[in-house]
């Protein structure tokens, strides 16, 4: 009989009873066929793959990683919070040691979804990542992560939250912003100034195909994680990045996927975007499952698959070796870019407009970061949502320093309640959220 | 009046019920080197004086197919199956008649890859060459669209005696699990056909002309000649029997265990207000796992023979079986030698108990009779440490939907319902060292046999619609019929119900027995393509509830 050379947790969450509208591609049945490949595959039965059930994710779990405005109850709906539970499920399996490495197969998504939430932006509401990320901080103190987004689509939410956090590593492969929502994700966005270089952006043109997105793994990602040593590594796993995805333009496979995963090793992977139901999600998803708990995935080939058809242009190529250049020239210089970044005990601004897409709601952010080399640096950012509220958010790090605890304090105590609808404070050092 | 016989691994029980009593029940060793000798002894000794006429019902549980499995001695049989994309089913099944041929179906029924006839002819002569009769044919999503599994028995029909298709056995996906099923069903079908063709000719003999019902896993009957189908199906039907003879005491509304304490082992089971929990798949034990259709249960290795010993200072029971009690000619103490120690159980040679339990006393540095309470309770320990095991895991089972997230039932049992010989024993020990209401049934060694006596015929079918492709099939019972876009939920239940009762009726239940009848699963998804819907694709399973027949609620009382 078949087993897992690897101890492999998964949870399967497909929300067979939510949906974002009808016709939408965040539907009901998004993981119906890859539930019935899983199943007439036998996967549960395998030795060593074991399913646990979604935990669900409460208001304090939530509060780690986001601002909700104006609270987690109205921006969310019960599948939100299962779907995070999903993962927090999964964290839980492999930081207790039952399993090696877990997959959280759920939806609705979370990626787009930033340190501010308002609501609905690329079909995410709140960061089931990031939450994840935040619950296994606090409760089993682990210190350095990296988060590898392989979604087709910028990852800018987990991007935002971890944006400041130099012990989190976030690594973003996506298409091109230029032609391909958000729009964002360049090169040069490398985080705040306490965290240069702990975000890399690594936009892939259209028509990337297995071999370009392996020669990123191969000659970025891994000796880059090689170097930062993460304690743990998650994997952000969009699988829009397929030849037959109705959403991008990309031209990945479902043994790119198993190897990708085979090469990434990834502690957890969280599922994230996907939309070509029939054709990709059910090989891909099964392809990740085998590389995870290492066994033989070479016989999940879709049905259509033409290798000669999604062979990758000599210019693609050319452009991806360029790309990867730039990233890890910024990787080596990171601690020059931080230290040109200002001085120790300076506030920095930054604006910003953020566009919610699902839910229509545009935004203005004036964010305050005060710079600092001994830890992330609190931050103050003052969000208006239109329609939506006014509000001051202030955030104080998991392992912040004592003038930034401070700093932050002084944020939260001389906002003025009359100017804002509400005034929050994340203070991650003692796992509190206060709102006046 | 009705007759339930359970052939069990040592001893095989009878009853003969009539609406008011049960008129006569018997206990006999069971020969498992002749079952059939077995059978008929005890329909001989349990019809004296009793007008063959007067029986209108028999249900029959063995131990033919687990034994043929045990001792590995099924006939070889070939497999041919055929897989696509996915995991390499080549590690499925141990033989050497075992083919993976080309041909795919993908999840939505649709065909990626052809039959390669000419192959399929080439391993046919193969198989006749090695003088195999029976064949098993099973394809990846062959519940989907089974077109490739008829045109490959199709090829094979003039070569072979008998040919057994995945989609038949279940409506469930799992192409591993329906390939093991199909595997046995065609393994044993010589041997089960043969069994009872040979008990039903001698019952026909006794004047016993009606027709008999054999026991299932899910604790349901179903009629001999459906059985020669899914001879599969009678595994494990021993556990269910007992199982089955608990129901009439379980609370209504309320959940309850069943603990069947054996000679070697002990049966787990539960019951949700009088109905058993089933597996959600089928049957599994170690690395057998199947589609057939089960009651929940597990086994434990302990049980009133087990041998006991001390290892590292530390007292160990199970999950071996030597023989029977030292009280009763074995050769190692037992939980039974304590029971006799303790004075509950007045039978055997107690001097003989005292000297192994003596044994055991000494090495623990205990009294006789501090040593044979030690002994009973950690029996207690260990059989209820497993159950709430198994209750955890029936509470962590995963869920798809918000709502059976939401609506999560939780399993918590209010009482204990013991069977076997020393479960009026273990039913006062649970009770005061657990505090949950336990109790032994009534008749507790032959409720076995009253539990197949009384059980009624079960089945399930899956039905699934596609209003897209304009088609509802329900391909196990070899059923397709066409449909308008606008069919519905409710058409699809409707007709799920109808196509239940025919299989139920086929498979010998009577039309009293047919209103317990529900839904199991219920799934409803559009099918949307360039983003405009195009269809629902529609999916449901409905079951006969395993339960007791009507008109024997005296019998019991």
């Amino acid at each position: 009989m078949l087993k897992a050379l690897n101890k492999t947790g998964l949870v399967f969450f497909p929300a067979f009873d939510w949906a974002i509208d009808p016709t939408h591609p965040e539907r009901e049945e998004r993981l119906l066929y890859t539930q019935d490949q899983v199943i007439e595959e036998g996967v549960f039965d395998i030795s060593g793959i074991i399913e646990y059930k979604p935990d669900i994710v409460s208001t304090h779990d939530i509060r780690r990683a986001h601002f909700c405005v104006p609270d987690e109850k109205t921006i969310t709906t019960q599948s939100h919070l299962i779907s995070a539970g999903g993962a927090k499920a999964i964290a839980d399996a492999v930081l207790t040691k039952e399993v090696k490495s877990g997959f959280a197969l759920v939806r609705p998504p979370g990626h787009h979804s930033m340190r501010v939430s308002h609501g609905g932006r690329g079909f995410c509401h709140i960061n089931i990542e990031a939450i994840m990320v935040e619950y296994i901080r606090s409760h089993y103190g682990v210190k350095r992560i990296a988060i590898i987004d392989t979604d087709c689509h910028h990852g800018d939410g987990t991007n935002d939250i971890y944006w400041h956090d130099p012990d989190v590593l976030f690594i973003s492969l996506h298409q091109d912003g230029r032609t391909m929502y958000p729009g964002t994700g360049f090169t040069g966005e490398l985080g705040g100034p306490n965290a240069k270089g702990s975000n890399l952006n690594i936009p892939l043109p259209p028509g990337t195909s297995t071999e370009g997105y392996l020669y990123v793994i191969k000659n970025c990602v891994l000796p880059i994680l090689n170097e930062f040593k993460p304690d743990l590594v998650v994997n952000s796993a969009g699988q829009d990045n397929h030849y037959t995805d109705p959403l991008t333009n990309m031209n990945f496979s479902a043994q790119g996927y198993a190897q990708l995963t085979t090469l990434l090793k990834p502690d957890i992977a969280v599922l994230e975007g996907g939309y070509s139901i029939e054709g990709a999600l059910p090989y891909v998803n099964l392809g990740i499952i085998l590389a995870m708990a290492g066994i033989d995935y070479s016989g999940v080939i879709e049905p259509d698959y033409d290798p000669e058809k999604l062979k990758q242009s000599v210019s693609i190529t050319d452009k991806i070796k360029k790309t990867i250049d730039i990233i890890n020239a910024y990787w080596r210089q990171k601690n020059d870019l931080r230290l040109k970044a200002g001085e120790p005990g300076q506030m920095q601004v930054r604006h910003r407009e953020i566009f919610y897409d699902t839910d229509n709601i545009f935004e203005q952010q004036k964010e305050t970061v005060r710079i600092c080399r001994d830890c992330g640096g609190c931050i103050s950012i003052d969000s208006k949502a239109k329609p939506g509220k006014h509000v001051l958010c202030v955030h104080i790090p998991i392992n912040a320093c004592k003038s930034c605890i401070e700093a932050g304090y002084d944020f939260f105590d001389k906002a003025e309640k009359k100017k804002f609808d509400k005034v929050f404070l994340q203070d991650r050092t003692k796992d509190t959220y206060e709102i006046k | 009046m009705i007759i339930g016989l359970d052939v069990g691994g040592t001893h095989t029980d009878a009853v003969l019920l009539s609406s008011n009593k049960i008129e006569k029940k018997i206990k006999v060793p069971t020969d498992s080197s002749d079952l059939f000798h077995t059978i008929l002894s005890s329909f001989t000794l349990l019809l004296e004086n009793i007008d063959p006429k007067t029986v209108r019902r028999i249900v029959i549980s063995t131990t033919l197919t687990t034994n043929a499995i045990v001792e590995q001695n099924m006939k070889p049989v070939g497999m041919i199956v055929s897989a696509g994309p996915g995991i390499d089913p080549s590690s499925f099944v141990d033989s050497k008649y075992y083919y993976c041929v080309s041909g795919s179906i993908n999840h939505r029924g649709r065909e990626k890859a052809p039959v390669n006839i000419i192959e399929i002819e080439d391993i046919a002569k193969k198989l006749k060459k090695a003088g195999i009769e029976y064949v098993g044919v099973v394809s990846k999503f062959c519940v989907r669209n089974p077109s490739h599994e008829i045109l490959i028995k199709r090829i094979l029909n003039k070569y072979f005696k008998k040919i057994f298709l995945g989609h038949h056995v279940s409506g469930n996906l799992n192409f591993p699990r329906r390939i093991a099923t199909t595997h046995l069903n065609t393994a044993v079908f010589s041997l089960h056909k043969s069994f009872f063709e040979a008990v039903k000719n001698s019952l026909e003999e006794m004047g016993l002309t009606i027709p008999i019902q054999i026991l299932k896993a899910d604790g349901g009957t179903m009629s001999l000649e459906s059985s020669m189908a899914f001879p599969g199906q009678t595994v494990l039907s021993g556990p269910a029997a007992s199982i089955m003879g608990a129901i009439p005491y379980a609370p209504k509304n309320q959940d309850a265990i069943v603990l069947d304490i054996g000679g070697t082992t002990t049966d787990i089971a539960f019951l949700v207000n009088k109905t058993p929990l089933l597996e959600p798949f089928g049957i599994q034990r170690g690395e057998h796992k199947s589609l057939i259709r089960s009651l929940r249960t597990e086994s434990k290795g302990i049980g009133g023979d087990s041998m006991i010993r001390v290892e590292d200072n530390k007292l160990v029971i199970g999950p071996e079986r030597k023989g029977p009690a030292m009280a009763f000619g074995g050769p190692v103490p037992t939980p039974t030698d304590a029971l006799i120690i303790l004075g509950l159980m007045h039978e055997g040679d107690k001097e003989k108990a005292r000297q192994g339990i003596g044994s055991i006393a000494r090495e623990l540095g205990l009294t006789d009779l501090e040593a044979a309470d030690k002994i009973f309770k950690t029996c207690c320990s260990i059989i209820l440490k497993k159950t709430f095991e198994m209750i955890d895991k029936l509470n962590s089972q995963p869920v798809y939907t918000v709502h059976e997230f939401l609506e999560g039932y939780k399993f918590s049992p209010r009482k204990i319902l013991l069977l076997g010989g020393p479960a009026k024993y273990f039913a006062k020990k649970i009770e005061k060292l657990y505090h949950i209401k336990a109790e032994a049934v009534p008749e507790a060694s032959v409720a076995n046999a009253i539990g197949a006596a009384l059980a009624r015929t079960t089945c399930e079918v899956s039905l699934s619609a596609d209003t897209e492709h304009g088609i509802v099939t329900a391909h196990e019972e070899d059923f397709a019929e066409p449909i308008s876009k606008s069919f519905s939920e409710e058409d699809l239940i409707s007709t799920a119900y109808t196509l239940l009762k025919e299989k139920a009726i086929s498979s010998g239940a009577d039309a009293d027995n047919l209103d317990e009848m529900e839904v199991v699963e219920l799934q409803k998804f559009n099918i949307v393509r360039n983003f405009s819907p195009r269809g629902k694709i529609l999916r449901t399973k409905v079951q006969l509830i395993p339960g007791l027949i009507k008109g024997f609620e005296k019998v019991l009382q």
